[in-house]
């Protein structure tokens, strides 16, 4: 097959590719090698630097219902004797001696690993640019960011590095990035899928989604990636199976519209007018479709944010305690004792905002403010779960804007902490609640906003009721197919 | 609970606070590894004494990305504890993390149960439970160096055997009064868990350790004082040792004009001496939060009948029942009850369908008292490991109390059962002990040995009682000791007339 076709395949149309004997899966696996280390290394040489390894030689087998087309996956996932570092310097040559059990299901299933990708340090960012590799680089404007933390995901796929990837998103480093980087991403409900050998940031809320470059692609990942695993006691068997999406219409389904997340408040985020267009036209495609449209209430939506940052750095600063230099990865020379060896590792070994967030963190489950911050965060988290519980009772799904803005300017809101927070801000709420929430690509910003060239991706987010999976992939694809956003525009 | 145990929780005779103004107040926290077959939140097999770093994986080794799973044995355990102590069960209850840094931890937390423990409540003889609950034991650090601490020592190396293992912590609340009572009532816990069967319960390998809090009182008051926390006592008699090393402490410091400092002690069992480990501001705060990697233990009826059929009687109910149905007396149902090996032998002994049939308290008083006693001298002390089958001693004892074998005569068929077994009529007629029976041949021996002490006698006919001494001996000696004493007495003042 020529190279040009080659990669104008999805995920599911190489394999059907590869199975009517069209095409190798070793010739497509040597197809993204070559590609990813051309085109995803470092910076310095030219490549959008969203990778931190990928595979040498050809994989060993490719046998199952994927027969064999390559998957990147997020560096946070363990790969057994495959570095793993969750885009820390303090997991410097660091190899874990097992496999995490989603990437072990998908490889079961056929899917080979290409390479690990680039992220904010223990996924802690939405630019990826708090990595210890370095930024990377959005392919659509090379001087933006790809959003994050699975930025080496979305920037791999949406430059055609890779057919598809795996990302993990603890509030939205999965739906921003993909948004960001005008592809599909995915967040399943929380618990579907095993977080055995994910490094963990939050474990309340950490979940393995797919990045892909379509909504089939996302649905066939995750039908290989859902299901109970006896070493993740928080994983759940999924109710049913994932389909493959197929509606055309929307007849009948009725998507609300939050009014809490519409207005720009003190703590709100304020969407940039090309968004809200492209938002706009979303729903008027949506209506097209046969969708009812309708606002409803998320009342304590707005405090999504704050009880976050509250509960995320509490869960992060418990889970980054084991790296203490003791057992594995970096360890500071030149201590004096014990605890010097401690100070010395974590004050060499983490970035900037890992320290902030494990301050927070350590600060809010503290004795005496415990009841003031991690309890009460808990309590307001439980209220955005009612809240959503409740606007399911009159519609089938909402729809929000996946970020307020485009990709920004690297460098742009790296000393703003919390602006680079409010990027998040439609993407939290859902991750609290544990539902699950796709993002696509739905229109380009207008070349008035300040932006070069035709314009950057938009994202659109669609979230349903836990486990309603199928529902949310129906949507999707009908409105993917009605939008036509083109996702191999940024290919390199 | 039983008046036998109850009198644990009194102070013993002569105990350490006599003539003390101030009185002791005790609490105990106890350790206990759980006798399951893999770790608390991992497969990794338990082990003692293995080569270092032989049973870990991912889990236990806190690598990046693993996930700890629940031991349901573990949990099974910790519901027996419960329903042993007569705790309240959580319906549900949670485990939490409990954060501090150290080199033996290997997460940088241990998970543990906080605000929501699996046991609330109970009381063991009298000494009531504050909590039970489950968590997991840190690794092994060996210190290499002088001090055999990690001040001072040149390098520690850790043991990941020992990381993970399922641990109950049981607190008790401040009712014990002495450090001899506080190790009887360890003792009393620790025959407990052993007859559960759900940890070995040995202080030297560390499966039962426990920390105390002490603080005094002026006797007669209610208020509690200052407490301190003392550690490190790995035996029975450590803990008497530390605890009255410690009330010794902090009683000079009292009568000195100073005040008890809330702290952390450290005992050190060679040198006696009691060192400071942290103070209260030093305390750690554990930051201690809901363990998001774990479900809630949800427990239900399935999981407390398959607990309570699992449970064996327990020391006190079997004491119960003893003096209840079989009329034991006080002390010799506590015996044979807090001593399983001769409960259990005792029982047999009775189901042993021996003719004579033994009374209850009688086989009681030869298994606890002769038995137990000619053991204790030789290589064993249980009954079972010796020659003497359970139905034997029963066979024996209806002998005795048949009045067909004297008690010295049963005694030294007790001597030939222990050396070579076998059955005890067999022996009392091999041996010719068979007791003399109060017919013409006893009289006749009686009348000799009046003849023959005619001082003594004459005593006696005076209403002098300890005359009758050397004339029942004369007796025992011409009888070879197979008479009844009871009935030589009879004739001896029948003969006499007095």
């Amino acid at each position: 097959m020529n190279v040009t076709d080659m990669l104008e395949l999805s995920g599911a149309q190489s394999i059907a590719a590869i199975e009517a004997g069209a095409l190798g899966a070793e010739e497509l696996f040597a197809f993204y090698r070559e590609r990813a280390v051309e085109h995803g290394g470092e910076l310095e040489r030219g490549g959008l630097n969203c990778f931190t390894w990928v595979a040498d030689g050809v994989p060993a087998s490719s046998k199952g219902p994927l027969v064999g087309v390559p998957l990147a996956v997020k560096d946070l996932f363990c790969t057994e004797s495959v570095p793993s570092q969750s885009g820390s310097k303090i997991l410097e040559g660091y190899l874990p001696p097992y496999t995490a059990s989603v990437v072990g299901r998908l490889q079961d299933a056929g899917a080979p690993l290409l390479a690990k990708t680039n992220q904010d340090e223990f996924a802690m960012g939405s630019s990826t640019e708090n990595s210890a590799y370095g930024p990377t680089q959005n392919p659509w404007e090379r001087t933006r960011v790809p959003g994050g933390s699975s930025g080496g995901s979305a920037a791999a796929v949406a430059a055609g590095l890779a057919p598809w990837a795996l990302g993990t998103d603890t509030g939205g480093s999965i739906r921003q990035p993909a948004a960001l980087c005008g592809i599909v991403g995915l967040k399943p409900t929380y618990g579907s899928v095993s977080r055995y050998g994910m490094i963990a940031f939050a474990s309340s809320l950490d979940q393995a989604g797919p990045l892909t470059r379509d909504v089939t692609d996302a649905a066939l990942l995750l039908t290989h990636m859902v299901g109970r695993d006896p070493c993740d006691s928080t994983s759940l068997q999924f109710p049913g199976q994932i389909e493959l999406p197929n509606a055309e219409r929307l007849d009948g389904m009725r998507l609300g519209v939050p009014k809490e997340l519409q207005r720009s408040s003190d703590s709100g985020a304020a969407i940039e007018p090309s968004v809200r267009r492209c938002f706009e036209e979303a729903l008027e495609c949506a209506e097209g479709l046969g969708a009812r449209v309708e606002e409803v209430s998320l009342p304590h939506a707005p405090h999504a944010l704050s009880a976050y940052y509250i509960l995320a750095p509490a869960e992060a600063s418990s889970n980054l305690a084991r790296f203490d230099g003791v057992r594995y990865g970096l360890r500071a020379d030149g201590a004096e004792d014990l605890l010097d060896m401690y100070t010395r590792t974590r004050h060499d070994g983490f970035g900037a905002e890992v320290k902030r967030r494990i301050m927070l963190g350590t600060y809010a489950l503290s004795s005496g403010y415990y009841e003031a911050y991690y309890g009460r965060a808990q309590r307001v988290r439980t209220k955005i779960a009612q809240d959503f519980a409740e606007a399911f009772e009159s519609v089938d799904l909402i729809v929000t804007p996946t970020a307020p803005g485009v990709a920004f300017e690297l460098g742009e809101k790296t000393s703003d902490p919390w602006a680079m927070y409010l990027s998040d801000y439609f993407t939290v709420p859902m991750s609290l609640a544990g539902i699950p929430a796709i993002s696509i690509p739905c229109g380009l910003s207008a070349e008035s906003d300040a932006v070069a060239g035709p314009g950057l991706p938009v994202g659109l987010q669609l979230a349903g009721p836990a486990f309603s999976e199928n529902r949310l992939l129906d949507a999707a694809y009908a409105l993917e197919q009605a939008i036509g956003f083109d996702t191999t525009a940024a290919h390199v | 609970m039983s008046e036998q145990l109850r009198t644990l929780a009194q102070p013993p005779e002569g105990g350490s606070s006599k003539d003390d103004s101030y009185e002791a107040v005790i609490g105990l926290e106890i350790h206990v590894q759980l006798a399951t077959a893999t770790k608390m939140f991992c497969g990794c097999e338990l082990s003692f004494g293995d080569p270092p770093n032989t049973h870990t994986c991912a889990v236990c080794l806190g690598l990046p990305g693993s996930l700890p799973v629940a031991n349901a044995r573990a949990v099974h355990f910790g519901l027996m504890i419960g329903l042993a102590l007569g705790s309240e069960l959580a319906p549900r209850s949670i485990f939490h993390r409990k954060n501090y840094f150290y080199p033996d931890l290997a997460k940088g937390y241990q998970i543990s149960q906080y605000d929501e423990p699996l046991c609330r409540g109970g009381s063991l003889a009298d000494v009531r439970i504050h909590r039970v609950h489950l968590e997991e034991d840190a690794a092994k650090l060996i210190h290499l160096g002088a001090s055999g601490r990690i001040d001072g020592s040149a390098q520690s190396i850790v043991d990941f055997n020992r990381a993970g293992t399922p641990l109950a912590e049981i607190v008790t609340e401040p009712d014990l009064r002495s450090p001899e009572q506080a190790s009887e009532w360890l003792k009393l816990l620790r025959s407990t868990l052993r007859q559960l069967g759900v940890s070995d319960v040995n202080m030297e390998e560390g499966s039962l350790r426990c920390d105390a809090n002490i603080s005094l009182r002026c006797a007669g008051t209610e208020e509690l004082g200052v407490k301190t926390e003392l550690k490190n006592m790995n035996s029975f008699r450590f803990i008497e040792r530390g605890i009255r090393a410690e009330i010794a402490r902090q009683r000079a410091v009292l009568e000195a004009g100073g005040e008890v400092v809330q702290e952390t002690l450290h005992f050190d069992p060679a040198s006696g001496s009691i060192t400071s480990l942290r103070s209260k501001e030093e305390a750690h705060d554990y930051r201690y939060f809901p363990e998001p990697d774990l479900l809630p233990v949800a427990i239900d009826e399935e999981m407390l009948a398959a607990a309570r059929a699992e449970m064996s009687e327990l020391p006190a109910d079997r004491a119960e029942r003893f003096r209840r149905e079989l009329g034991l007396s006080d002390d010799s149902a506590q015996i044979l009850a807090s001593r399983s090996e001769l409960g259990d032998y005792f029982e047999a002994a009775l189901a042993a369908g021996a003719e004579p049939a033994p009374p209850a308290q009688a086989l009681a008083n030869w298994l606890s008292g002769d038995l137990v006693a000619r053991l204790a001298e030789g290589a064993t002390a249980d009954p079972f490991a010796s020659r003497v089958q359970p139905r034997a001693l029963a066979g024996l004892v209806g002998l005795v109390v048949a009045k067909r074998v004297s008690v010295g005569a049963g005694r030294q068929v007790l001597d030939r059962l222990i050396a070579e077994g076998g059955e005890p009529e067999a022996i009392v007629e091999a041996e010719g002990l068979a007791a003399i029976d109060g017919g013409g041949e006893l009289a006749e021996i009686v009348a000799r040995a009046l003849a023959a002490n005619v001082d003594a006698a004459e005593r006696v006919r005076e209403g002098n009682p300890k005359a009758i001494g050397p004339i029942v001996g004369h007796v025992m000696r011409e009888t070879n000791g197979r008479a009844d004493g009871t009935e030589v007495a009879r004739l001896i003042h029948e003969q006499l007339g007095a």
